[in-house]
């Protein structure tokens, strides 16, 4: 096998585990067949092979040795495949691929980890790395925007997250009778979190409208551009930066990205042809 | 306008931040006390020092349907600087509260009077509440977590 089938041939992963998220979300658990792919980083993806159905890029939402976790939202042929399949399924799996979050960068710096939606879910590696070592880091700050109160991705994470003392904030936009928590835009939250925005290292993803206003809301604050971490979502089809469906200007996302800086971003997402 | 968020206070000048400080009271509301209701008199208002208080309106047969919270630093209440002087929405505290009140008829005649801090008061409550809470309404509008749209993504959905 060359260092370079990775990519290009999937190897066939099993079910071992499948858990509901929300109504449309669940979280599928993968263990390797017979060999394992390279290790993931947080902010890596993979593309997933529903069998006689279709491939898709997901990210990582756990990784734990060879056990990758993805999160998927079934919205459509493949992820409805994905989302329905049952422990002891297979599945053909090709990566690691993609940029990852790098969060080793920001040794020493405040966290501010923002997430939108489902972006929650490519974060979640971030964060238990960080609460991994947290002697490394400075404050951790959790910002999570969701819809609604149901459609809260991890939420047995989040108290555990509390508990061990990052600073978990959580909003919603449209809340029910039972929503204790805020309600509003996830960039409120910036207010009551913890960090110093000359120090600070931030991690942002969600809908691209989201990650604009967030990363601009922190720049605002006194975060240099570089720091900001973002990661982007474009048509990925081969992964591995030949076909051209995720081209953002000079960047292939699916190999330059999905996670750049907001440095290197903001002006390319300025332009909306691209 | 120098604000690095929604903080009302850190937006303003010492020189007018100070002058308005000297309209405020420090009071503690408890939890689960209505502030005011839509269509009522803005002869008040407040900047929240802790806790959270929850904006609503009322629809029958729905109750009290809460539209955004609001928390620490943040301006309650803006309706009380703009004819007709009455609230677009009802608030009610959601735990305990401590916040500066202000009454609103002596801050609008002291607004009058000095154009000056008239202006940098108006500025920062348009561009630090008014205006951000208005990006936040649009931008919630969009439903941006909801289902997605014909796109292949990395965090996990695809083309519908």
């Amino acid at each position: 096998m060359t260092a370079a089938s990775p990519a290009l041939a999937p190897l066939p992963y099993r079910v071992v585990e499948r858990r509901d998220d929300t109504a449309d979300t669940a979280e599928i658990v993968l263990e390797p067949v017979v060999s394992a792919l390279p290790p993931f980083v947080p902010g890596q993806f993979a593309m997933v092979y529903a069998f006689g159905v279709g491939d898709i890029p997901l990210s990582l939402s756990g990784i734990a040795g060879s056990r990758l976790t993805h999160t998927i939202r079934a919205v459509g042929a493949v992820s409805g495949a994905l989302h329905a399949l049952q422990p002891g399924a297979t599945v053909g799996v090709r990566g690691p691929l993609g940029t990852g979050w790098n969060l080793t960068a920001a040794a020493g710096r405040d966290l501010v980890v923002v997430a939108g939606g489902l972006g929650l879910a490519p974060l979640r590696p971030l964060v238990h790395a960080a609460l991994a070592t947290p002697h490394r880091y400075g404050r951790l700050n959790i910002l999570i925007g969701a819809r609604t109160p149901a459609d809260l991705l991890c939420t047995r994470d989040i108290d555990r997250w509390r508990a061990v003392g990052a600073r978990v904030q959580v909003t919603v936009d449209r809340p029910d009778d039972s929503w204790q928590g805020d309600v509003g835009v996830v960039t409120a939250l910036l207010d009551r979190a913890r960090f110093a925005p000359a120090g600070a290292a931030a991690f942002v993803c969600g809908p691209e409208a989201m990650i604009r206003a967030t990363a601009r809301d922190l720049v605002h604050r006194g975060l240099a551009p570089d720091r900001i971490r973002i990661s982007l979502e474009r048509t990925m089809h081969c992964g591995t930066g030949h076909c051209g469906h995720c081209q953002l200007g000079p960047l292939l996302l699916c190999r330059d990205g999905p996670v750049v800086t907001w440095a290197r971003a903001e002006a390319l997402l300025a332009v909306r042809e691209l | 306008m120098t604000a690095r968020g929604r903080r009302i206070l850190s937006a303003l000048a010492p020189e007018h931040r100070d002058r308005l400080l000297g309209f405020a009271r420090d009071v503690s509301l408890p939890a689960g006390v209505r502030l005011f209701e839509e269509g009522g008199a803005a002869d008040r208002f407040w900047i929240i020092r802790t806790g959270i208080v929850v904006l609503d309106v009322y629809e029958p047969g729905r109750g009290a349907m809460v539209v955004e919270t609001l928390g620490e630093g943040e301006l309650l209440g803006w309706s009380w600087l703009f004819e007709p002087y009455r609230w677009h929405l009802g608030a009610r505290t959601r735990g305990d509260v401590e916040a500066y009140e202000f009454d609103a008829h002596r801050v609008r005649a002291a607004l009058d009077e000095d154009p000056a801090f008239g202006l940098a008061v108006t500025r920062c409550v348009a561009g630090v509440a008014i205006g951000r809470r208005l990006r936040a309404a649009r931008t919630r509008l969009l439903d941006l977590y909801g289902p997605p749209g014909s796109h292949t993504t990395a965090a996990g959905g695809e083309a519908p």
